[in-house]
């Protein structure tokens, strides 16, 4: 290239080395495999949307609070304190206890102090206020307030309880004297619950429509479309609020309970309709799908063998994303006096205490419902994000 | 450093690539995209850079035009742009800021680029005059009706039919040729010092390409300016480039004159590469010579194959005067009447057994839905198609139940598109024994045995039948949709493409291994391509389509030699040969008048309504002159 320079510049442009590459040529290079490859290869859909999935940081740690939020659901009795109606009438409306580590400079391990409770004569309310000489050590794995685990065995087993004789209201009480952390917990088990069992029935009724409008299309498809269409343009307020109110009042809580999910359940399906249907005529179009039908495959077998694999990753994602509508529009019902009633405990419930904006004002704790609702509808939106990202694995 | 400093001392290189490498940093690790690269364009010339897909073409491309995505980084190496017109100081375009003044500056300026795909490439909320004038407006300074002016000089240079009314036609208004010459308009108005043309015409038919090369030549000579051509086609290499860069796998193999590489190729990649594609030129009996070559072991698959009953020669397939039209639902709101589109009118095809006929024709010209009509996927309106069961032609129309499975059977496509064809979600194991299970044939034990006897006849290893789909290649993957086509045992295998989704070294193997397995298992083939030497290659007979008719069909050597209708003469003439000793007539060529039905010369002219009648010019030699029959009918009388 040198001489090349020292050429004239038209003899330069005219003049072209002729380069080759001295390397050797081997073109079976591009078909050797590493052992990841290989591991990677021989990989299923659910084994790569998982190694994708777990990529996505924020999604992981979504799924890990929910679980932590489910494990409430079977063990609420022994992880509360108390149980949800447990009435404590010594301690009206008491603000939340804090736990300390250090009593005057010494370590004692977790305890609360105990409260001092007078009536305040110019505004008739209960005062309380820590008495920092009664250290109340909190104990562990203890026997203390009765319960019936499941509403089936009796037991008295929880894994924290107050000191003998003293009392832990880590979040305050209500007007009753009911402790409010023990109310979010077992709340959980009906506010956390009613979205699973609404978007199972979402799920059924959106599969079922959806697939019949976009396998088979035609009239079918047509009516379904419209059906969805008025469903669509009602107000949902109102249509949860007129539906719960015809739940006859004589139902036991657990009817109600049912009854409100079946409604949640039916007025969602709409959405998960579309998208499977959607999906359905999206991968009809596939040639894969063609080839098994130009292979003489029955619609049956081109449905469950080239179909339903390639569109329950996407089910599961929004169905994961409409479970927190499903969540807010209990707590709802629950708040406008609605949905569920005492003796049932889910977290509308508890915040049914704070519908008056004076009472809140005095009483700030009472609105803590509100802290677990929004991580669990943030987690849940998280975490269906995270899931529609990695549904589809070969894109 | 060398090829920098001759730019700068005696300003002949517009554009020199100084041992540039790019990494990409992957969540799998860093992969080197670009290794080590040299080259250099001088001034006025075109340089071709030559790849197969994932060779790195692209992603030189991208850094000279400053467009690497932000995972990409360029580890060594320096890009240096000097502009004959010294309208810029030679600069490293790689020590630039991606997203800065300087970049956006140069960007669409001093070097544009044209892309390959011209239906995405121009915005479709936008007149063609706005698009293309917005480069004058933001580098040269000018107004709005200058600007204007501006354009519609360019879209005059680029050959618009009626340049003061593109300026105002939207792109759905363009058919592909001139929305690529659109594109071509917009790269060229700030008359830039480098021309990038990335793939420019690979989604393009055969002719609008031979337009549009010719168009890049006019354009080039008239504007004075450097073009740097991406392409994996030597045809187009051949035709356009005064140098070129051979690179595979982000280092370059080899670079000269075109002259060079094509008179006296060295490197094996090289000679390989040339020897992969085929040409008019081949005798009959000479055969490619793949990359990676594969052998057929056709032992297994031979035992037990009820063969077909029809003797060689006698027709397997009968397509009859079939007619299929698609509906148009007109805009109107309350207009309910429908006007239609014509894709197949009254074509007449015969397959005889052991043949391989090949179906040609250009995008839209119905060549797909004959196939599909022959598969029983569609309904056609008029006509028929007849398949040989061995018991003499019968309507596919009237198969019910077994009779269909057993047509399902005996007829299977290959598809075009490797990737969509088989499903992600099944294991390689899965998709080859699925005819199986809804054929009902076999035992477990007997079809996993079948699976492994159809990996070794498309020369997979069997270990690869526990893996996905998207672990293989392209040419692997369509290997894997052969082997399941030739799992039920067919007598016909409908082509649909096969290679043309693939590269030139994976299509030789592709279309060997098609050879090989006819000659193996005595197979009937239709071929439908747009690609003229692939069809020459594999065919032993050829039909050419347009717009939706037959109008010439015959042997090959016959049709390919002596071309008797003008749309065939067309075509041939367009297609680039990879040879520098043929090159495009592009004088001959005549725009777009070529696949008009209604101005092909008499008596070959075909009005709307007239059916196109075959007529035996030669022996076993039809093509379709209307005129011809009813001058003959007039001698008929006449006698």
């Amino acid at each position: 290239m040198t001489d090349h320079l020292d050429k004239k510049p038209e003899a330069a442009a005219h003049e072209v080395e002729h380069y080759v590459d001295p390397t050797p040529f081997n073109p079976a290079t591009t078909e050797e495999l590493s052992p990841e490859q290989e591991r990677f290869y021989q990989a299923s859909q659910w084994q790569i949307m998982w190694w994708k999935f777990k990529r996505h940081k924020l999604a992981v740690w979504s799924g890990v609070v929910l679980i932590l939020f489910y494990l409430c659901v079977p063990f609420a009795e022994v992880i509360a304190p108390y149980t949800a109606n447990t009435r404590d009438s010594q301690h009206l409306y008491a603000p939340p206890q804090s736990v300390h580590l250090f009593h005057e400079g010494q370590f004692v391990g977790p305890f609360v102090y105990g409260m001092k409770s007078e009536v305040d004569l110019n505004s008739m309310k209960w005062v309380f206020s820590e008495d920092r000489t009664d250290v109340q050590p909190i104990r562990y794995f203890c026997f203390g307030d009765e319960y019936q685990f499941w509403g089936l065995w009796d037991g008295s087993f929880h894994l924290f309880c107050p000191a003998e004789g003293g009392t832990l209201f880590l979040l305050g009480t209500d007007r009753l004297g009911r402790d409010m952390f023990s109310g979010l917990v077992y709340g959980a088990r009906l506010s956390l619950t009613v979205g699973l069992v609404g978007v199972t029935i979402s799920i059924v009724l959106g599969l079922f429509f959806g697939g019949i409008a976009g396998y088979f299309g035609g009239i079918a498809d047509n009516l379904i479309q419209r059906v969805i269409e008025i469903m669509r343009s009602l107000p949902e307020l109102p249509l949860w609020m007129a539906l719960s109110a015809a739940l006859p009042v004589t139902w036991s809580p657990v009817w109600i309970y049912f009854g409100l999910t079946i409604i949640l359940g039916l007025l969602d399906w709409p959405g998960l309709a579309r998208a499977v249907r959607s999906k359905l005529l999206s991968l009809r179009e596939e040639e894969y799908a063609k080839a098994a039908v130009l292979m003489g495959a029955k619609p049956k077998r081109v449905i469950t063998r080239h179909l339903l694999p390639g569109f329950s990753s996407h089910v599961i994602a929004s169905a994961t994303l409409s479970i927190p509508s499903m969540i807010l529009g209990e707590t709802a019902l629950s708040f406008l006096n609605l949905g569920l009633r005492r003796p049932s405990v889910s977290w509308g419930v508890l915040l049914n205490e704070a519908q008056n904006i004076s009472v809140v004002t005095v009483y700030p704790w009472l609105m803590a419902p509100v802290i677990p609702i929004i991580i669990v509808v943030l987690a849940f939106n998280f975490l269906g994000d995270g899931l529609r990202d990695a549904a589809d694995p070969y894109k | 450093m060398h090829y920098a400093e001759a730019g700068r001392d005696d300003n002949v290189n517009v554009l020199s690539v100084e041992g540039l490498s790019v990494d990409f940093h992957t969540a799998e690790g860093k992969v080197r995209a670009v290794d080590d690269v040299t080259f250099a364009v001088p001034e006025n010339k075109t340089v071709a850079l030559v790849g197969e897909s994932g060779s790195g073409k692209t992603v030189i491309s991208q850094t000279i035009m400053g467009l690497l995505p932000p995972s990409a980084v360029i580890s060594s190496g320096q890009v240096v742009l000097s502009d004959p017109s010294g309208e810029i100081d030679p600069v490293d375009i790689g020590s630039l800021d991606r997203k800065g003044a300087r970049m956006r500056q140069l960007r669409g300026n001093r070097v544009s680029i044209i892309f390959q795909e011209p239906m995405t490439s121009l915005s479709p909320l936008h007149t063609i005059g706005d698009q293309i004038g917005e480069a004058v407006l933001l580098h040269r300074n000018v107004g709005g009706p200058e600007a204007r002016e501006l354009t519609q000089e360019m879209l005059r240079l680029v050959r618009f039919p009626d340049p003061k009314r593109a300026l105002d036609a939207y792109p759905f208004e363009l058919s592909g040729g001139l929305r690529q010459r659109a594109m071509i308009a917009m790269a060229m108005i700030c008359h830039p010092a480098l021309l990038i043309a990335d793939e420019p015409t690979t989604a393009l038919d055969v002719t609008i390409q031979a337009e549009i090369l010719k168009l890049i030549k006019e354009v080039q000579s008239e504007l004075k300016m450097s073009v740097l051509m991406i392409t994996h086609d030597f045809g187009v290499v051949a035709n356009m480039a005064d140098e070129v860069v051979v690179i595979y796998h982000g280092r370059i193999m080899e670079r000269g004159t075109a002259q060079q590489l094509f008179s006296n190729p060295k490197h094996d990649y090289l000679k390989a590469l040339l020897n992969a594609v085929p040409s008019f030129h081949m005798d009959k009996d000479e055969r490619l010579a793949p990359i990676r070559p594969i052998e057929v072991k056709a032992d297994d698959l031979k035992q037990g194959r009820t063969e077909c009953k029809v003797a060689p020669g006698e027709p397997l397939v009968d397509v009859k005067n079939i007619t299929k039209r698609f509906g148009l639902r007109k805009s109107g709101l309350f207009s309910s009447s429908k006007s239609f589109v014509t894709a197949l009118d009254q074509v007449n095809l015969t397959i005889r057994r052991g043949e391989c006929l090949g179906l040609v024709g250009e995008s839209g010209s119905g060549k797909t839905t004959a196939a599909k009509a022959i598969l029983r996927a569609m309904e056609i309106d008029e006509g028929a198609v007849c398949y040989n069961h061995g018991d003499g032609l019968r309507d596919i129309a009237d198969l019910t139940g077994d009779d269909l499975m057993d047509y399902r059977r005996r007829v299977q496509l290959i598809f075009q598109d490797p990737f969509s064809s088989l499903n992600p979600r099944m294991t390689i194991n899965d998709v080859l024994i699925e005819p199986l299970e809804i054929h009902g044939i076999g035992t477990p034990s007997e079809r996993a045995d079948r699976a492994r006897s159809l990996m070794s006849l498309v020369g997979l290893d069997a270990r690869f039948l526990r893996r996905y789909p998207h672990s293989f290649s392209g040419g692997q993957r369509q290997r894997i949709g052969i082997a399941r086509a030739l799992a039920l045992n067919p007598e016909f295998l409908l082509c649909d493409e096969p290679t043309s989704a693939l590269d030139v070294s994976v299509q030789a193997q592709i279309l060997n291994l098609l050879q090989d397995l006819k000659r193996d298992l005595n197979l009937t083939y239709l071929f439908v391509s747009h690609n003229l030497a692939v069809v020459d290659y594999i065919a032993d007979r050829i039909a050419v389509m347009c717009r939706g008719r037959v109008v010439e069909i015959g042997e090959t050597r016959e049709i390919v030699s002596n071309p008797l209708h003008p749309y065939t003469q067309a075509l041939l003439s367009a297609v680039p040969e990879p040879d520098l000793n043929t090159p495009l007539d592009f004088a001959a060529l005549d725009e777009n008048r070529a696949s008009e039905p209604a101005s092909w010369p008499e008596p070959f002219r075909l009005e709307a309504g007239v059916a196109p009648t075959l007529i035996e010019m030669e022996p076993e030699h039809f093509v379709c002159a209307p005129g011809l029959q009813e001058a003959r009918a007039l001698e008929g009388t006449a006698a």
